[in-house]
């Protein structure tokens, strides 16, 4: 176990090395720098900026002080946010993303899981199918038209949420993005625990909890819905990933103050550092989930075997 | 040869008796199936309405997709003038708009799907044929481009070319190879160990019919299916890109560019989400549809 979770972080770190050059050397080839703007600067102003800002070094040096950097927790200085390391950016974003992010899948795994049970529980019924049908609605309309809509209908209309902001993280701010980035996960978990479920109640141990006499609600909860829910474990990656794409609009339409958007306007505007920073942590946060989601399948599944 | 002689009739009979007896290929027998799925079958017409809409757009409406008319800012969807689905903030037709965005985004959806197809199909082939060390070293160049979530990879990219259209194809496809690669190489390693893949070389088959004649149709199965839940991916993708202003750019239109007027307008002007929003929707749900569909027709087990 301590053998097989060391393996993973060798294989994790090299990862997240690999994601930090990519995205490096791929910020730098795009024309175009963060000192770029309506008006061109006199070649001496920009040559001492380049100069603070250690961008006149060859790009090697450059890159290899920023690996040294982030090896000591430093993400550098952002170019456009003045006065502002990207560390401080990001620690004041990080927090509220983190809320958001972990409501919706809190969310999605419990609406998820209810009614995937209940569409396996009634198969082919047209509970099933209303519920299948709400799934694949839930994939098909996209983040970027339920958030607009949702925040329209309840925020504007109705009064009974906030439309938008961040209303220092108060509970009737965030209601709407968490439904808003739930939704597509509900979609995909309630169709996998739909599959595993109907795979479950066939298996030989359901039959024999069954004909010990349990009681149908025992058999469903105790005995099917474990064996059920595992091959969700291993959607905790994916789903991260989906999160944090969804993020990026979800910030950006209820205007909250998360890292999501620092990404987009950090691409355009060219500021290396802080975009570099943003995938490090997201990159970071998938890698993480996906080492938890395997530890955790070898936990609930004994056959698989930590090689 | 001789063994096909019976008593009864002889062989004379059985030959013909074979000869009415119209063989059905597993094609054939996946066709049927998918045909008898009626979500599969309406979601198939469905679509082609929807491209055959899109293909003749500048037949059905007498105003041109960029043709601004300032007398007729943001009207509602109105008969009279042939303006069915109302007008958008420059008085532009929003039913032609509409369908113009059809043609770009099922454009960006199959091109892009094309890209990823032969990138994926090549990479995880090569992968799952060679195997070894080589196959260990690729897969672990998917998994490592696996941890980055594609759309920040799709956004540099974006970035870097520039907002190019074509390069918005390629660059997408470029990284929805990934599952695809996977796919392919999974398959290509447990068919390469069948019993009848040894059975077919045992009795002398070439290897090229055998590639052609049992490896291609298997793997040809799970590649469809997953071709046809990629392009909703793909049009997905391509739309959260234009509306975050880096996809297509003005006057041409794709659905995520009028999704994206429309949130802004849609206090106003509600049509201008409503309509290019239902037809994504409509679309990616067919694709989705017909996609289920054909994996239970290709491999009815897992049903």
């Amino acid at each position: 176990m301590a053998a097989f979770v060391l393996r993973r972080l060798l294989i994790a770190l090299p990862t997240l090395f690999v994601i930090v050059t990519l995205a490096f050397f791929m910020m730098r080839i795009a024309p175009g720098g963060p000192f770029d703007g309506e008006r061109a600067l006199p070649p001496e102003i920009e040559a001492n900026l380049k100069a603070a800002y250690n961008l006149d070094a060859p790009l090697p040096e450059q890159y290899l002080r920023y690996l040294g950097g982030l090896l000591r927790g430093d993400f550098g200085p952002s170019f456009k946010t003045k006065d502002f390391t990207v560390a401080e950016l990001i620690l004041t974003g990080l927090p509220v993303s983190m809320k958001v992010g972990a409501g919706a899948l809190v969310l999605a795994l419990f609406f998820g899981v209810l009614l995937g049970t209940i569409g396996a529980l009634r198969q082919n019924s047209a509970i099933d199918h209303s519920v299948m049908s709400l799934a694949i609605i839930g994939i098909t309309i996209p983040t970027f038209v339920t958030a607009p809509v949702l925040s329209l209908v309840f925020g504007v209309y109705l009064g009974w949420l906030p439309a938008g902001g961040w209303h220092e993280g108060s509970l009737g701010a965030l209601i709407l993005p968490w439904i808003v980035l739930s939704l597509p996960l509900i979609a995909i978990i309630s169709r996998l625990t739909r599959t595993g479920m109907i795979e479950a109640l066939r298996s030989n141990f359901v039959r024999t909890a069954r004909a010990k006499g349990l009681p149908e609600p025992v058999v469903v909860i105790r005995h099917a819905l474990p064996a059920a829910i595992t091959p969700l474990v291993s959607y905790l990656g994916p789903a991260a990933a989906g999160l944090l794409t969804g993020s990026l609009i979800v910030e950006k339409i209820f205007a909250l103050p998360g890292i999501g958007r620092y990404f987009v306007d950090g691409a355009l505007a060219r500021d290396y550092t802080l975009v570099l920073g943003v995938v490090v942590v997201f990159a970071t946060a998938i890698v993480v989930l996906n080492l938890i989601a395997d530890i955790l399948y070898g936990l609930l599944d004994p056959r698989v075997r930590y090689s | 040869m001789s063994t096909l002689e019976t008593p009864g009739g002889g062989r004379g009979r059985l030959i013909e008796e074979a000869a009415r007896v119209r063989g059905r290929s597993l094609w054939d027998d996946a066709r049927a199936r998918l045909l008898a799925n009626k979500a599969a079958l309406s979601s198939l017409i469905v679509l082609g309405i929807i491209a055959i809409l899109a293909l003749f757009a500048p037949l059905l409406s007498p105003y041109g997709y960029d043709e601004v008319m300032f007398d007729r800012i943001t009207i509602p969807p109105d008969f009279s003038r042939a303006h069915w689905f109302g007008t958008d903030g420059l008085g532009r037709d929003l039913f032609v708009r509409t369908l113009h965005g059809a043609r770009v985004s099922l454009a960006v959806g199959v091109v892009a799907t094309l890209v990823s197809l032969v990138i994926g199909v090549a990479y995880g082939a090569t992968a799952g044929f060679i195997g070894g060390r080589v196959d260990e070293l690729m897969m672990r160049v998917v998994d490592v481009l696996y941890a980055l979530p594609f759309i920040f990879f799709v956004i540099i990219l974006v970035v870097i070319f520039g907002k190019n259209f074509i390069l918005l194809f390629v660059a997408i496809g470029a990284v929805e190879w990934l599952t695809m690669a996977r796919i392919v190489r999974g398959q290509t390693i447990s068919l390469k160990e069948r019993e009848f893949i040894e059975a077919a070389r045992a009795s002398g088959v070439g290897t090229f019919a055998i590639i052609r004649t049992h490896i291609l149709p298997n793997l040809l199965g799970p590649v469809v299916v997953y071709v046809t839940l990629t392009i909703p991916q793909v049009i997905l993708a391509e739309s959260f890109l234009s509306f975050l202003g880096l996809g297509i750019q003005e006057p041409l239109t794709s659905w995520g560019v009028l999704i994206s007027e429309g949130a802004i307008n849609m206090e106003t002007a509600p049509w201008m989400l409503a309509f290019p929003a239902a037809f994504m929707a409509i679309t990616l749900f067919c694709f989705n549809f017909i996609g289920d569909g054909l994996r239970d027709a290709i491999d009815p087990k897992t049903r």
